[in-house]
């Protein structure tokens, strides 16, 4: 039978590799330049490895896909404060991966210790990519009333504009005051662990794998930083000698949400046809706020699939993002007043549904008929994780899961999910993992969006000028 | 495939609501002649209902159900109620707060996370709130009407805890423990934590009387008074009346004892505070809480209220069976011509309070009194008494309900 893990990459994955090279599992392939999601080993042929988001290993352990995992503890607390009663079981602490999280705060907003948030008058927005730690952290600090805005990244540009708070991932108090942000309290202290699911460790015996694994955890060199051990309280009060934050570049300007990552190209060149001049986007230095030569716009570079969410908050204004991210949206909350102001017709996908060709089927109701002769449980893997709850709802797939995944979905299937709602621009990404669509759900391009409320809001008239500058880039290309 | 109920949540069956509605009967039926009126507030509120006001434990928000709903673009998480007191609080503040007084009951579902999902996470209750009255008269009157809904549904041996939110405080406050160290320890109190009251005695023995013993007359409550020499005039007239309530619940002959570890429940009490138990098991509890109208943004108003468990209150109450029909089961027979016949035979014998059931074949009825054959032919209706077996042959509707009613 086989023994399956779930390994990471990213931040962890130079020093997993060296453990689990060191334990001698002789896994071929698992590097920082790795092609393949899938790994065997050479000593142990029971052994399976994939590589993962550290942020999928968590549930994949836990709803049994995987019998072993590891990942950071920040990832295994976010997912275990919100389903304590899961299959998921922390083994061991491998003590390298070290790093902390911070809420944090910008300077301007008063609150440098966790009880100033408790007598806060004002509902406190608390911005993170750890929702559940933030909504476990709110309602044990006592705060009387907040609003947790779950994001994919970019935390540390949201204080003060967009959020009071965040809770993000750090090296230390030194990384929060470089951006600009004060540290309220450490939540966690972050390490490598190891995890198990509950069965496996019950019933499994796993020790031929483990024993090298144990042993192989002292070879791996890791910094230790001592000031960092006050897990759980307010770090010392310091700010930052040279901290100085300026406002005046935000308030009472429209605020214009531009995407980050690969999308950057796309917008780059559409606003040099329009005749739009921005500085320092993409940035080499890691600025996230570029200045656009239109008088009264302010501009922050976040994360796509954020922006409908900001914009419905009235925290941004305008946004360029994907048609996918604000469906993605709409779906969930019906009544948010985010709306699409102009097709920016490039960047062109289609949202598919898609399964192993190992599966006989051709569309999505033979499938529903297959899986239920099957006695199944469809697993439907999406970062869309709305739009993929809807499709299997207006599909009447009956019994089935989602499986949240934050990139790379397609190397779910066959082992991790029957079914996936994934982008394809040629359909080559998922011909190369031999998979095939059976329908497609609808075409996403890269659009301008906005909110009712923000056409209300004075100096809208810029939104206006600005969508005539790039609907005419579009109509001459 | 197999379907499955949701895990941690109950079915009621047959039996079970049998005993659920003879709660509810007795219940509804009591407070309405103690002048009480019924309300209900609905399952999804806004979580910050309940952060606002300060009054859950950590410990007891951390099991809620929140979640964003269709509207949760803003962020505003919304929660399946986890206790029905503040939400009836809101309502008074939201419809109510003209009247001076207001005593109001409800019969709802709270929902709370637990871990095994063997205990149910939605549990029904009773609960009374008697608003506007800061008088210990109120807080008797409240454990007067739950122990009379009790004796009704047959239970006789009902033992009182009582203990005091103000004097727990005032004691903390001398413990030399930091505020937010005395909230800990309330906290843990209410969620039934006695690791760190332990550790808190073994720290300090002076406080072990205060936690351990247990009395049965309002001498104890005079005996820890000693203890708070330098009590505010505020708390000297919360302690007098809890003497009161003492002593005026030993005139009343009920069982009580005091037991100050024994809160449990809800950050919001402030004063005295009761707990009901039939059989070692919690069937129900209550108090005072005159701070969570006001930290709701109402006027200052006090109030205090009690709940009763209906799933522990049904696992102890005995079976009984159709309290309310005492007439005979009558079970009607007939075809498809005779069926417009049979329908108004029905009627009139329901109508005269008969419990009537149509069978169409399959296994034959149990449990009823009379079988009645509806036919085409003279004579029309064939009636079976159950206990002897004897047939009477009748032609019409009036000279059946007679021959029933005269047997």
């Amino acid at each position: 039978m086989k023994i399956k893990i779930a390994l990471p990459k990213g931040r962890l994955l130079k020093n997993t590799a060296c453990l689990t090279h060191n334990a001698g599992w002789g896994l071929e392939g698992y590097s920082e330049d790795a092609r393949l999601y899938h790994l065997y080993s050479r000593r142990f042929p029971e052994l399976n490895a994939r590589i993962f988001q550290e942020k999928d290993i968590p549930i994949q352990v836990a709803v049994g896909n995987y019998d072993l995992g590891i990942c950071g503890l920040d990832w295994v607390q976010e997912f275990m404060v919100k389903y304590p009663g899961s299959n998921l079981l922390k083994i061991k602490n491998l003590s390298y991966g070290r790093s902390s999280l911070f809420l944090a705060a910008s300077p301007l907003a008063g609150y440098s210790y966790p009880s100033s948030l408790k007598t806060a008058s004002q509902p406190i927005s608390i911005a993170s990519e750890y929702p559940n730690l933030a909504e476990y952290l709110a309602l044990n600090l006592r705060l009387k009333r907040f609003n947790i805005f779950p994001i994919w990244g970019a935390a540390e540009i949201y204080p003060p504009e967009n959020a009071d708070l965040i809770i993000l991932q750090a090296a230390g108090e030194r990384q929060i005051f470089d951006y600009g942000l004060n540290p309220v309290m450490k939540v966690l202290e972050s390490q490598a662990y190891l995890i198990a699911n509950k069965n496996s460790w019950a019933t499994r015996d796993l020790s031929e794998i483990l024993d090298g694994l144990f042993s192989a955890i002292e070879t791996i060199e890791t910094v230790r930083d001592a000031s960092t051990d006050n897990h759980g309280y307010p770090v010392e009060r310091a700010t930052h000698p040279n901290l100085t934050v300026h406002t005046d570049w935000w308030e009472g300007k429209i605020h214009l949400a531009l995407p980050d990552g690969h999308a950057q190209k796309h917008v780059v060149n559409i606003l040099e046809k329009a005749g739009i001049k921005i500085f320092d986007y993409p940035s080499t230095s890691g600025n996230r706020t570029p200045r656009i030569e239109i008088p009264g716009i302010a501009v922050k570079v976040i994360r796509p699939q954020d922006m409908p969410l900001q914009v419905a908050n009235g925290k941004f204004d305008i946004a360029i993002t994907g048609k996918d991210w604000v469906e993605e949206h709409l779906y969930k909350f019906p009544s948010s007043p985010v709306m699409n102001l102009l097709d920016l017709k490039y960047s062109r996908v289609k949202i598919v549904a898609a399964i192993h060709n190992d599966i006989p089927v051709n569309d999505i109701r033979s499938l529903r008929e297959y899986a239920m002769s099957r006695e199944w449980k469809l697993r439907i893997a999406s970062e869309y994780v709305n739009i993929a709850d809807k499709y299997a709802r207006d599909h009447h797939l009956y019994m089935y899961r989602i499986i949240p995944t934050w990139g790379a979905t397609e190397s779910f299937l066959p082992d991790d999910a029957d079914l996936l709602i994934e982008n394809t621009e040629t359909g080559n990404t998922l011909r190369r993992h031999n998979l095939k669509i059976i329908d497609t759900l609808f075409e996403s391009t890269a659009c301008l969006i906005t909110s009712t409320e923000s056409l209300r809001k004075p100096g809208a008239e810029v939104i206006s000028t600005f969508v005539e500058k790039l609907k005419k880039a579009i109509e001459e290309s | 495939m197999k379907i499955e109920r949701c895990k941690g949540m109950r079915d009621f069956l047959p039996e079970e609501m049998e005993k659920f509605r003879q709660i509810t009967e007795a219940f509804r039926d009591s407070c309405l002649k103690w002048g009480y009126e019924e309300v209900k507030t609905p399952t999804l509120e806004y979580l910050y209902l309940f952060t606002s006001a300060g009054t859950l434990t950590p410990g007891m928000l951390n099991r809620v159900y929140s979640f964003l709903d269709w509207d949760g673009w803003s962020g505003e998480r919304v929660v399946l109620r986890p206790d029905v007191t503040i939400p009836v609080a809101r309502l008074f503040t939201e419809h109510l707060a003209d009247r001076e007084l207001a005593k109001l009951f409800y019969i709802a579902n709270t929902f709370a996370f637990e871990e095994t999902g063997k205990k149910n996470r939605e549990r029904w209750q009773c609960g009374a709130e008697l608003i506007g009255l800061r008088s210990p008269l109120a807080d008797v009157e409240l454990i007067a009407l739950a122990l009379q809904v009790l004796r009704r549904l047959g239970l006789y041996n009902v033992e009182i805890k009582l203990s005091h939110a103000g004097l727990i405080r005032s004691i903390l406050q001398k413990s030399g423990l930091n505020e937010e160290q005395q909230n800990q320890v309330f906290d843990s109190l209410l969620d039934g934590d006695m690791g760190i009251i332990n550790k808190l005695i073994s720290e300090k023995p002076e406080l072990y009387p205060l936690f351990n013993l247990q009395g049965r007359s309002s001498g104890f409550v005079k005996n820890l008074i000693s203890f708070l020499t330098d009590a505010t005039p505020e708390l000297k007239s919360q302690i007098d009346d809890f003497i009161f309530i003492s002593d005026i619940l030993q005139e009343l002959g009920y069982n009580y004892r005091i037991d100050i570890a024994s809160i449990r429940g809800f950050e919001y009490y402030t004063g005295m505070i009761f707990q009901l138990y039939a059989d070692d098991e919690k069937i129900g509890g209550g108090g005072r809480y005159d701070a969570l109208i006001p930290a709701m943004g109402g006027e200052n108003t006090p109030a205090s209220g009690f709940a009763l468990y209906m799933d522990q209150l049904m696992q102890i109450l005995p079976v009984k069976t159709s309290a309310g029909y005492s007439k005979g089961k009558i079970v009607i027979k007939m075809d498809r011509k005779s069926a417009k016949l049979g329908f108004d035979i029905a009627d009139s014998l329901r109508s005269s309070g008969y419990i009537v059931k149509f069978h169409f074949g399959g296994k034959g009825p149990a449990d009823v009194s009379w079988i009645l054959e509806v036919g085409e032919k003279i004579p029309v209706l064939t009636l079976t008494r159950i206990s002897d077996n004897k047939q009477f042959y009748l032609n019409s509707p009036e000279e059946l309900l007679e021959k029933i009613q005269n047997n």
